[in-house]
């Protein structure tokens, strides 16, 4: 039997993307400064620092310090992109960017990579699964989550028009391009796939895994619409509620905590907007990681589209 | 429009002036933290000489264009001595004096710890210890990426060198060759809790910051000469950053402040007040209804 086998997935990792748009920004705008913490070959901010070595500086290990001086850069005129692992950017700097950055309205962009599970062998250390609570909760603070690789080009240009602090997170695995997404708008949720029976509300790698999830279900007649809310602050209240008042059931998926991270915020939008429909937050419960590839990771967590999908029919069916 | 091509000029005012104006400052810091029932004297009270030669004779800044690109920066990391901070910029003329009697009071400017964008002549928002100083870092950073002749100053303390990001900003400052950045060390062996010496020792911070490449001046933090004359060193020293280590004495110039750890973080009585304006020289001691105006003169 002559079996056409199908055209591979294009993937990339959305950190990839970053450092090429990171450089094609250094183009465009002369007053951009960028930062890094020891780990520019890895979160890709090395492509910059090649083409623009007079506008590049390694802070070395010293995330506190890599925000202060990002504060003191912006608040002097410059427009600041700054990177490290998402643990220590977002976790160990916390204080400082809640201090010099959060509190001044500076314009630094944090983008953190090597966010979530999919970090991998690393394990439970450098597993950041608490950076988008952590980053929500300030004041100022836009949190963003690109779901592909086209998606975090768009928005490494969208939000050097934003003048103020954004949090972007991008990730160390490679993860499917996905055809025909919206461009990226700050602030605007996206319905990537059509379905009536629940809204998958979901961000980043997981947006991914949601479709894939929603072709599973929809084999077992389930319609599963899914929606990439790439900004989860500001969070696009007004789609979050259309999309729940539409299919009357929502989960929400994400390489996270459920505690603070999309999951609440959705909870809490839906509340605020009116909007009672049963809900599920559905991502780390709870507890820290541990190691492995990546792939074998999400599948342990339930964090991949076979995972999702069953997430989805046990609860259909409890 | 504002003129942004010549650069702020500094006053350079006479040792006698900057001395004069030492003294108003103490005057205005018990006031301050008196009118406020809260707060933080003793500190301020040990900067006073420190700040008014920043402010009168050291610092290119300009009252008039507070935003002024070529302008020197200065972040005040030890945040909570504000006090001194806020009278300086007041007798400096970014603000009417009589509005210090604000401080710390409900809907006015004047936080508890500086904020930027609350008062002309802020400019960085401190509290946290351990953050001015690297912020600093950073906008040193900046005016030497821009080629601009602006240079940046901070004061940080003792009890803030037990905080680790000092340091990484030691290294950080030392590794870019930062010239253009000043601290200076409000080295007065006292935190909160007690003496540093006590709670948490810090060691001999000069040597710490000369070990990590920087040029590091020892001066007498109450001598204005002396903190005129490590200001100008410093400035010709133009490839590495500059600490000038200040000893000074905590509630200097208020007889029962001086070197107590309790005055800290605790406001005068009123009968400590009297006294304390009493010995500071104040013309109208006993007169504590700050809201007077002509007490600001």
């Amino acid at each position: 039997m002559d079996r056409t086998a199908p055209p591979p997935v294009k993937q990339e990792a959305t950190r990839a993307a970053y450092g090429r748009a990171l450089e094609a920004l250094g183009h465009q705008r002369a007053d951009l400064v960028v930062l890094d913490a020891d780990l520019s070959g890895s979160t890709k901010t090395r492509v910059f620092a090649q083409s623009f070595p007079d506008r590049f500086f390694n802070i070395g290990v010293a995330e506190m310090n890599m925000a202060g001086y990002a504060a003191g850069l912006a608040l002097s005129g410059k427009l600041v992109y700054c990177s490290s692992f998402a643990m220590f950017a977002a976790g160990k700097a916390w204080e400082p960017i809640r201090q010099s950055i959060a509190i001044t309205n500076a314009n630094v962009k944090i983008v953190a990579s090597h966010a979530g599970l999919t970090v991998g062998e690393d394990g439970a250390s450098h597993q950041m699964l608490e950076d988008l609570a952590l980053m929500r909760v300030l004041p100022n603070m836009r949190v963003i989550v690109p779901a592909d690789s086209r998606q975090t080009e768009a928005a490494v240009a969208a939000i050097a028009e934003v003048d103020g602090p954004c949090y972007m997170r991008v990730s160390r695995a490679a993860t499917p391009i996905l055809e025909d997404l919206p461009p990226f708008e700050l602030g605007r949720a996206d319905v990537v796939r059509e379905g009536s029976d629940i809204a998958l509300i979901t961000c980043g790698v997981e947006v991914a895994e949601c479709m894939k999830a929603a072709e599973l279900l929809a084999e077992q007649g389930v319609q599963a619409l899914v929606l990439n809310a790439a900004t989860i602050k500001p969070l696009d209240d007004a789609k979050v509620a259309e999309v729940a008042r539409q299919c009357g059931r929502v989960m929400t998926v994400e390489e996270h905590q459920i505690i603070g991270g999309l999951g609440e915020a959705v909870a809490s939008s839906l509340a605020q907007s009116g909007v009672s429909v049963p809900l599920r937050l559905h991502g780390m419960k709870g507890e820290f990681g541990q190691t492995g590839p990546a792939k074998n990771l999400l599948d342990h967590y339930r964090l991949d589209a076979a995972g999702i999908a069953a997430e989805v029919q046990s609860w259909l069916a409890s | 429009m504002t003129t942004t091509s010549t650069r702020p000029t500094p006053l350079r005012e006479s040792v006698a002036q900057l001395d004069a104006r030492a003294n108003r400052m103490r005057r205005d810091v018990i006031r301050m933290v008196h009118a406020a029932a809260c707060g933080h004297p003793a500190g301020p009270l040990g900067m006073a000489e420190m700040m008014s030669v920043l402010y009168f004779h050291e610092m290119a800044v300009d009252p008039q264009q507070p935003e002024h690109p070529l302008r020197d920066r200065f972040v005040l990391s030890n945040g909570h001595c504000c006090a001194a901070l806020y009278s300086s910029l007041a007798r400096r003329g970014y603000f009417p004096a009589d509005q210090l009697a604000q401080f710390r009071k409900y809907g006015s400017h004047f936080q508890g710890h500086p904020h930027l964008g609350a008062l002309p002549g802020i400019e960085m928002s401190t509290g946290s210890l351990g953050t001015g100083v690297s912020v600093a870092g950073g906008m040193a950073l900046a005016a030497q990426v821009d080629g601009s002749p602006a240079r940046i100053y901070a004061v940080t303390s003792d009890g803030e060198s037990q905080e680790g990001q000092p340091w990484e900003n030691a290294t950080a400052a030392a590794h870019y060759g930062l010239g253009n950045l000043t601290l200076l060390l409000d080295w007065n062996g006292i935190q909160i809790d007690g003496r540093t010496e006590d709670v948490m020792n810090p060691g001999d911070i000069a040597a710490k910051y000369a070990a990590f490449g920087w040029q590091v001046l020892e001066v007498d933090g109450h001598n204005t000469q002396a903190l005129i004359d490590a200001l100008a060193e410093a400035r010709a020293d133009t490839g590495r950053p500059a600490l000038l280590a200040c000893r000074t004495k905590i509630g200097k110039g208020v007889s029962y402040m001086e070197d107590v750890p309790d005055f800290h973080g605790m406001a005068p009585n009123d009968e400590q007040a009297i006294q304390a304006l009493r010995e500071l020289g104040d013309p109208a001691p006993e007169d504590l209804n700050h809201d007077q105006a002509r007490l600001w003169e």
